[in-house]
């Protein structure tokens, strides 16, 4: 009996950050939300590379799966300035902020991390393989690369959440948040390369850097939501 | 259930807005908040919301029960900014915020039909006039309950039909024993409401 109201306001929860996913992911798809800004930007950039670096395919192969994460990481900064602006825009911030009495304002963040994860950096994993062709990368270096791509991604999402809310109220915070949250990006960049070089080359490690990588995922999942979610309670005006 | 603000002031970039304000309001109760431009209206309803910090004072609740315990989570807030998206229909926004905010009233189409928007549903919210933009964020207080309705300028871009469809709602609302504060230049239509004049500081 004593479990059952507590069941209830469980369910109501996921229902409630359910349907908040599913908007945000509504909203990116539709016309003007900007989900494939990231993944033309990931294509513009490793399509370039390869003229710049020139024809030496050794090369392009030993640098491809730093070239992919570098491209990932900025392309997935590209789009967070939105993250909570759009909301603070129309006036949706203020009511987003309100229910937090009811359910955790952080959870809603954690929520709005994860849809904009899906919409905007989701593509680029699934984009990411092909481009390693373009990188003369071998197939088991282009897999590897893009499982830590999709271990790691959702880490700087969440810690690139507490740089948005920060900025929100900022007209052109899109720099200022890429300025913030880059050098916190920067271990799940180091695990990230590592774990992918570690799967072809091979004395060096797969799995530790790999579990580290998910562990800073999961622990910035944490983090970041709460981060961002008390810079948003102080933030409004 | 009360709505009660004590002593409460409020300040605005370092400088205080307004100071000693307080009232109590009983369920069925309405409070008009009148002022010219700059007085703190819009402020003193986001204080009480919680939207921004108390400087001085305290807003409280009592007799909310399990459902509604704080302020925040008794109120609705209606700002100056309708809190839609544009690139989604009428019917997503309200059926998100219905979801959302918990507390289902009205269903999407019947609170649509009240506020005569009925059959505009499917239309991305974006294609609307001012006006109709107006009512759905209004018919956004019915899809879920809540005693409190915090509203500011809540009658801005309305026609005359409108205004008295809506003076209609809040009486409606006074009646099922919910609270109503609004700061407003217009008359709203709601008899035996208690007002509250604010002026300029300084």
């Amino acid at each position: 009996m004593a479990g059952r109201p507590e069941r209830g306001a469980w369910a109501q929860a996921s229902q409630t950050m359910l349907a908040l996913f599913l908007r945000d992911i509504r909203l990116s798809i539709r016309a003007g939300g900007g989900a494939l800004v990231g993944v033309i930007f990931f294509l513009a950039v490793i399509v370039t590379i390869p003229f710049g670096v020139g024809p030496d395919l050794n090369l392009l192969s030993r640098i491809g799966p730093a070239i992919l994460w570098i491209a990932a990481l900025l392309a997935c900064l590209l789009g967070l300035d939105r993250l909570f602006q759009a909301d603070r825009e129309d006036g949706s911030l203020d009511l987003l902020v309100l229910n937090g009495d009811r359910h955790m304002l952080a959870l809603t963040v954690l929520t709005k991390c994860l849809a904009h994860w899906t919409g905007s950096v989701l593509p680029l994993v699934v984009a990411a393989p092909l481009l390693g062709l373009f990188m003369n990368m071998e197939p088991l270096g282009i897999g590897a690369t893009a499982l830590t791509l999709l271990i790691g991604t959702p880490a700087i999402t969440f810690i690139g959440a507490a740089g948005a809310a920060v900025a929100v109220a900022l007209p052109r915070g899109g720099l200022l948040i890429s300025v913030l949250v880059l050098p916190l990006t920067i271990p799940v960049l180091i695990f990230g390369v590592s774990a992918s070089y570690g799967a072809v080359a091979d004395p060096a490690p797969f799995l530790q850097p790999f579990l580290i990588l998910a562990a800073l995922t999961l622990f910035l999942a944490v983090v970041g939501p709460l981060a961002a979610a008390l810079a948003l309670r102080h933030g409004t005006d | 259930m009360r709505l009660i603000a004590e002593n409460l002031g409020g300040e605005r970039g370092g400088e205080t807005v307004f100071s000693n304000i307080g009232f109590a309001l009983d369920q069925g109760e309405a409070l008009i908040i009148t002022g010219p431009n700059g007085s703190g209206k819009s402020t003193l309803l986001r204080i009480v919301a919680g939207l921004l910090p108390v400087a001085r004072g305290k807003v409280l609740i009592e007799g909310g029960g399990e459902a509604f315990p704080t302020v925040a989570s008794a109120s609705h807030y209606l700002g100056h900014l309708n809190a839609m998206k544009t690139a989604l229909s009428v019917e997503e926004n309200l059926g998100f915020w219905r979801a959302f905010q918990g507390e289902p009233g009205l269903g999407v189409d019947e609170a649509l039909e009240t506020v005569a928007l009925a059959g505009l549903g499917h239309l991305p919210f974006g294609y609307l006039s001012t006006g109709q933009r107006r009512r759905v964020s209004i018919a956004k207080l019915l899809v879920s309950r809540r005693p409190v309705w915090l509203l500011d300028e809540p009658t801005a871009g309305l026609d005359k039909a409108s205004e008295e469809r809506f003076a209609g709602l809040m009486r409606g609302h006074l009646e099922d024993g919910g609270i109503v504060v609004a700061a407003t230049h217009l008359p709203l239509g709601l008899e035996g409401a208690r007002e509250l004049q604010m002026r300029v500081a300084g």
